[in-house]
């Protein structure tokens, strides 16, 4: 042997008895990150801009004097610290994210490309119309598909949120009501029990009563309830469809016949049109107003809470009243119509400063251009297919909330399953999280006991989809097999462990402020 | 397909055989199985009247080309704000805001899995509060001109009164907005008229009914104003000040709202980390005093521990929101505007207060630069008496017609106001923004080009 | 002591009744993070939401078991929310109503017809 190496270093592991906890508080490679208030960034500033020759006295009283509170970081620490932090992020990019109701689907990132051209990211919301035909070509064209889809006749693009659809087409509601004179008699407006709280919560903000209707046993909307509650003072029912138990509405013709015939309108939440798309048009339904989630059908990221955007398409009956602005073809060039006067006269108003979210619109654009009329529909058959495949590995183990037929994009189970093993659905969806899955919607749509809403979509590959539901199995049985102490205090291996929201919310603390005694700025 | 060929969409990763197999676990024949509870009248046969399937790069050039039909904020001399303003945003912004975890991920619902977000949004509302100087700041909502509809409503619930008196130097479409809602609530509005120092005019209109009072600063027309005195006279009459603030810079160089007494700051945050998007998304600010909170609207993150001690951020006050309240929440807002706030808290974290201050004093020196070299040019008049980075200016032409006439030189000259109002009279107002990115050559161009057209 | 159906409970002193929420909505409620009791001076129906209790995931209308004017509240929840768990039937109180007419007690159940009540829940 000649030159060799005798620095060596044991290249197997030694068996370790015990995990010890660490000094620090980190793990592993997830450190322990302090607030940026907390470090030493006081005085520091990671921008270098020109020194200003001004120092704004010619402003006299009006400047502001005292500390800010604002710590900066230089560019490395600022890198380091927003990564980190989003190493403690569950992502879509990461694992099937399987929120019902919400639509986790891959976000391509042709989208985020596109939205980041200078042409539709730089551009003013006031430049002149002659210097953004572009944008206005975009935004005609995003109308185009989006009524062609719905099979409706008119969009409202503005909305900023599928709450602010609803806003939206309520609110076109109202003045349609108003223009006939009835707007003083129709004050009440329907509600399935099932329905997610904005519709509720719109309906009040717009001023109307909300009244309940019963929910049959196979989880549909009550007909004869609702018809019995129908009547000159209804003004809209809000219907979602496919609804929140992630079922079709068998009745929709009938329910939309009925809403009609007492003079009516009828609202459809959109949330769960990727189940549809492509293969059913909701003008064909009787709707006549439907927000469109463009963060959950169009794939527009969710981005941890928004920015959403919300349009609504509208009927014949509504189209008038949609608020301005919005974008028409001349012949000539595109032009936006911003006031309400000539064509926007019956306008109910503005819902916002500018023309929407256009960020948004890029991106759904481009999804729906990437899929086309052929593969848009293949969105909705294979995000049903994934839905039923789960429903149907898991009905023997769970207990599935509506077992006959099929469901649509989602699948519902309750927890008469977990009865007697003193687990519940909440810590259920713990002990997924330490199995690497983020869990399910739990506790929704409320008139279902210990409910978990399990929406895969239909980027889930099959091999995804069979790790997943093998995780669930295996879960199931531990719960069965009376395993407790793996959920009641999970999740033990997430970044944090389960966090006291009593204490949140009985002392709220909602800023860094200074600890007492310390020398820092602010 | 009906022509029997596989569809070939790279979004879609089931294969034919994929689906033949789930189909036989569901114990399904076809897909159409699936979709039975449609009634057969509506179910579509086949695709719908639209182009096909897209490869990238044909998507990417259609897109493109539509693009390439706008005149770009950074292709120009440009001077337009009302609202929306061009700033340099540093590029870690966007990388980071781009990162999976951050951009795929949804509302953090688990906190567990959601510190990432739990925690921007937490230095977020402190940013904010800090920056505005309130005690509590939620974490966003969609946008400045909505944030004020929402404050309008909230005094109206704090003070159980049902009158808004908003100052004639409010953006008009932010008034347009907050009207539109807040009519439908039953909540009446007094607008008064339109003019460039309009902000004290407040005062002798505030009455035992009003609910609140609403002042912008810097106003629509640039004007910076000391709301201390309004501040007062509208608690002292029970009423709430709310401050609008469409350009948040100007805090790191103008006075707070908070420290002028506001009860309510509703701002519009684009200006920090955000590009213009022709008009969204952008970022709502909201601020207010500790005593309110429960009445105000949005989500926030609240400081706790978790099971080790250890601490953690959550989602709290969520019974004020409408998935608990449904028909009694304080608003019916669901989203907030998540990755547009993590594009302000990142850039703000760069700025420092260091980095603000000089910022905004760049952005005012650049204004005044504006400001004296259209003020040389005979037939201009310099409307604003004192402002941050945007001014008005009273041009002896109809506005709208100049700003095309300089449009189509290659000059993007400011918006006119009556592109926002056009019901004013005030057809020959224009409003000139200026901001760091502004260099001392366009204001050249822009003077040299404005004076031959208004000769 | 008496109970309602919604879980109140009323206990007169004279004309002033001191009315709260039962240990069992207490229970059933969860930890409660935040009360809004009633202004001083409001008149209030028998009915009535009049105050608001709040646990986590939670939030309920609190109605008036009798009919009258508010004459105190309980301050001390605003800081101290977890009384109302500890003590619902004691301490935890939240209004005290000067009565405008006592007959309106005569519908409620007492302790025992209350406990029957739950007890068919």
């Amino acid at each position: 042997m000649s030159t060799m190496n005798n620095v060596g270093r044991p290249t197997t592991p030694n068996a370790v008895s015990e995990k010890p906890a660490t000094l620090t508080g980190g793990r592993g490679l997830l450190q322990n990150e302090p607030l940026i208030f907390e470090g030493e960034g006081w005085g520091k500033t990671g921008v270098d801009l020109a020194t200003p020759k001004t120092d704004g006295s010619d402003l006299g009283d009006l400047v502001r004097r005292d500390p800010i509170g604002l710590p900066g970081l230089s560019e490395p620490e600022a890198m380091r610290h927003y990564v980190r932090l989003s190493q403690k992020n569950h992502a879509i990019d990461l694992a099937i994210y399987p929120l019902g109701s919400c639509t986790m689907k891959h976000n391509p990132r042709l989208n985020e490309k596109m939205a980041r051209l200078a042409g539709f990211s730089d551009i003013h919301p006031l430049q002149p119309q002659s210097t953004v035909q572009g944008a206005l070509e975009l935004m005609d064209s995003l109308s185009h598909w989006l009524t062609t889809l719905t099979g409706m006749p008119a969009v409202a693009l503005s909305p900023k949120a599928g709450a602010h659809g609803e806003l939206c087409g309520l609110m076109a509601i109202r003045a349609a009501h108003e223009a006939k004179g009835e707007h003083e008699q129709r004050r009440k407006v329907l509600v399935p029990t099932s329905a997610h709280g904005t519709n509720p919560a719109t309906a009040a903000f717009v001023g109307y009563t909300v009244v309940e209707v019963a929910q049959t046993e196979d989880g549909r909307v009550d007909v004869t309830d609702l018809a019995s509650k129908l009547g000159p003072d209804v003004a809209a029912i809000m219907v979602t469809n496919p609804n929140t138990c992630g079922l079709f509405e068998r009745d929709i013709m009938e329910i939309s016949r009925l809403t009609h015939e007492a003079g009516a309108y009828f609202y459809c939440d959109g949330a769960n049109f990727n189940a549809i798309v492509g293969r059913v048009r909701p003008g064909d339904l009787g709707v006549d107003a439907m927000h469109i989630n463009l963060h959950k059908t169009f794939s527009t990221p969710h981005g941890g809470g928004g920015p959403g955007a919300g349009p609504v398409v509208l009927s014949e009956a509504l189209a008038p009243f949609a608020p301005a602005p919005w974008v028409v073809n001349t012949g000539e060039g595109f032009k936006l119509v911003e006031r309400e006067e000539d064509e926007a006269a019956q306008a109910f108003g503005r819902l916002c400063a500018f023309q929407g979210q256009m960020g948004m619109y890029v991106r759904a654009l481009s999804y729906m251009m990437s899929h086309g009329a052929d593969g848009l529909r293949q969105v909705a058959e294979d995000a049903v297919l994934n839905a039923n495949y789960i429903k149907a590995r898991l009905s023997d183990l769970m207990s599935a909330a509506f077992p006959d037929g099929p469901c649509m994009h989602e699948a519902l189970f309750d927890d008469e399953w977990l009865k007697g093993t003193d687990i519940t659905t909440l810590d259920f969806a713990k002990a997924l999280i330490d199995e690497g899955f983020h869990p399910m919607t739990m506790y929704f749509p409320l008139v279902v006991h210990g409910a978990m809403l399990i929406e895969p979509t239909e980027t889930e590959s099959k091999a995804e989809l069979d790790r997943f539901i093998e995780a669930m199995r295996l879960l199931a049985q531990a719960a069965k097999a009376g395993d407790v102490d793996r959920f009641k205090g999970a999740p033990f291996h997430a970044p944090m462990r389960r966090l006291d929201e009593t204490k949140a919310a009985r002392s709220p603390k909602l800023r860094w402020v200074k600890p007492e005694g310390s020398n820092q700025a602010a | 397909m009906p022509d029997g060929s596989e569809l070939n969409m790279r979004y879609l990763p089931l294969t034919a055989d994929d689906r033949e197999a789930m189909l036989a676990a569901i114990g399904a024949k076809s897909i159409d199985d699936l979709f039975v509870d449609v009634p057969e009248s509506a179910r579509l046969s086949g695709p719908v009247d639209l182009p096909r399937v897209a490869g990238e790069l044909e998507v990417e050039r259609a897109l493109s080309a539509m693009a390439a039909k706008n005149k770009t904020a950074g292709s120009v001399p440009f001077f337009c704000g009302a609202g929306a303003y061009k700033h340099h945003v540093p590029a870690t912004v966007d990388h980071v805001i781009q990162r999976s975890e951050f951009l795929t991920s949804y509302t953090p619902y688990q906190p567990e899995i959601a510190q990432g977000t739990l925690q921007y949004l937490y230095e977020f509302q402190t940013q904010v509060a800090n920056l505005t100087g309130m005690p509590v700041a939620n974490a966003s909502l969609y946008d400045g001109s909505t944030a004020m509809a929402e404050g309008v409503l909230m005094a109206t619930r704090v003070t159980r009164r049902n009158k808004a008196v908003i100052s004639g130097g409010v953006h008009p479409h932010y008034v347009k907005a907050t009207e539109t809602v807040v009519h439908a609530m039953g909540v009446e509005t007094q607008v008064l008229p339109a003019a460039v120092d309009a902000e004290a005019d407040v005062i002798a209109q505030i009455g035992p009914d009003t609910a609140c009072v609403v002042v912008q600063t810097p106003n629509v027309f640039g004007t910076a104003t000391d709301v201390t005195k309004i501040a007062e006279a509208a608690q002292a009459n029970g009423a709430l000040l709310i401050v609008v603030v469409t350009e948040a810079v100007s805090m790191g160089l103008l006075k707070s709202p908070g420290e002028m007494g506001a009860d309510i700051v509703a701002g519009e945050g684009q200006s920090i980390g955000n590009a213009l998007n022709y008009g969204g998304p952008y970022i709502g600010l909201f601020a207010t005093r500790e005593k309110l909170l429960r009445q105000t609207p949005g989500r926030y993150c609240g400081e706790t521990v978790d099971a080790e001690g250890k601490r953690g951020f959550v989602l709290t006050l969520s019974t004020r929101e409408q998935h608990i309240r449904r028909d009694k929440a304080t608003s019916n807002i669901c989203t907030n505007s998540g990755l547009c706030c993590l594009a302000f808290t990142i850039h703000m974290s760069l700025l420092g207060e260091t980095g603000l201050r000089q910022l905004a004093l760049l952005n005012h020196e650049k204004a005044l630069a504006t400001r004296d070299a259209l003020a040389a040019i005979e037939g201009v008049e310099v409307l604003t008496p004192r402002f941050f980075n945007e001014f008005a200016v009273k041009l002896p032409k109809n506005a709208a017609e100049v700003v095309e006439t300089l449009a189509a030189q290659g000059i993007l000259a400011g918006v006119p106001y009556s592109r926002l109002a056009p019901e004013a009279g005030m057809d020959d107002v224009l409003l000139v923004a200026a901001t760091e990115t502004t260099l001392d050559a366009d204001i050249q161009i822009l003077a040299t080009a404005l004076k031959a057209a208004v000769a | 002591m008496k109970f309602t159906k919604d879980h109140e409970w009323v206990s007169l002193d004279g004309d002033i009744a001191t009315v709260g929420i039962s240990a069992h909505a207490a229970e059933a409620l969860g930890d409660v993070v935040f009360v809004e009791t009633p202004d001083v001076g409001k008149t209030v129906a028998k009915g009535d939401s009049f105050a608001v209790v709040e646990s986590v995931k939670a939030a309920s209308d609190v109605y008036a078991p009798v009919s009258g004017e508010v004459v105190e509240a309980n301050g001390a929840l605003a800081d101290a929310p977890e009384t109302v768990n500890a003590s619902p039937e004691g301490e935890g109180w939240f209004a005290k109503i000067k009565v405008s007419d006592a007959s309106e007690l005569d519908g409620l159940m007492d302790k025992a017809a209350y406990d029957a009540f739950l007890a068919t829940l």
